[in-house]
């Protein structure tokens, strides 16, 4: 016990720890968002447009129609 | 196959008992050796990882040797010895940190306890659902579901992405 250890390091721990940790969390949020931008927002953007590409909206509503589910106007049959 | 139960549940029990008390007794015992109930209002010894220098000294009846040995720390420490350092470090703290952080068996309780307690609650939740419920609405019935369902198709509810997009309505079947 009469060896002396070497002094530890006392300052810049905080610094050292994000010049290291700083990069790879700005990496990782930049990559998470690209992620989901191209699995899900790009995707739903280009169902919608599919979607309304052939949308008849009077065909849908008239079959919606004789199917019975409006109140204000009824099935042509009744 | 209830015998074996009602003894492993009294066994643990008793277990968790035992850790209780052996770990107040550890606490009572950090104080100096007192038997009565400690001042709580006073700065107490207490070995923590995260607060390295406990309030006060772990050892404050000295014996002669012991004060002497103090008397000698007041002077330039490289006269100690190796064990004399020692027991001056043993005088003001408890445990080293390396004792503190020798892991025990209580997880193995907690857990224990812990599944004990969730399948007590299950128990609890069965008995319920069949002695307290009232009988379930008429809307589950499979016929009125179905003719839910049905409704909601004809209501072309989320068209584009969701429930009516999953049903083809020219072949008139889920796709």
């Amino acid at each position: 016990m009469t060896m002396s250890l070497p002094k530890p390091v006392m300052r810049g721990l905080l610094s050292k720890r994000l010049r290291f940790h700083l990069p790879i969390a700005f990496t990782l949020s930049v990559v998470a968002a690209a992620v989901f931008k191209y699995t899900v927002t790009e995707p739903r953007k280009q169902a919608y447009a599919d979607f309304y590409k052939q949308y008849d909206a009077m065909k849908e509503f008239n079959a919606m129609k004789e199917a019975g589910i409006f109140e204000s106007v009824r099935p042509s049959g009744e | 196959m209830l015998h074996l139960t009602a003894g492993r549940i009294g066994s643990l029990l008793t277990r968790r008992g035992v850790m209780a008390l052996t770990s107040s007794n550890v606490r009572m015992a950090s104080h100096g050796h007192e038997v009565q109930q400690e001042d709580l209002s006073l700065p107490m010894y207490w070995d923590r990882i995260d607060i390295p220098l406990p309030d006060k000294a772990y050892k404050h009846e000295l014996s002669a040797a012991e004060k002497s040995l103090k008397q000698k720390e007041q002077g330039p420490w490289t006269q100690l010895s190796k064990e004399e350092k020692l027991a001056l470090y043993r005088l003001m703290f408890k445990s080293t940190y390396a004792e503190m952080k020798v892991p025990s068996h209580e997880w193995k309780t907690v857990v224990a306890g812990m599944l004990i307690f969730i399948g007590i609650t299950g128990l609890i939740v069965i008995w319920q659902s069949h002695y307290v419920y009232p009988a379930t609405p008429h809307t589950f019935d499979p016929e009125w579901k179905a003719k839910q369902v049905q409704r909601m198709l004809d209501m072309r509810i989320n068209p584009i992405e969701g429930f009516a997009s999953q049903w083809d309505y020219e072949k008139k079947q889920w796709k």
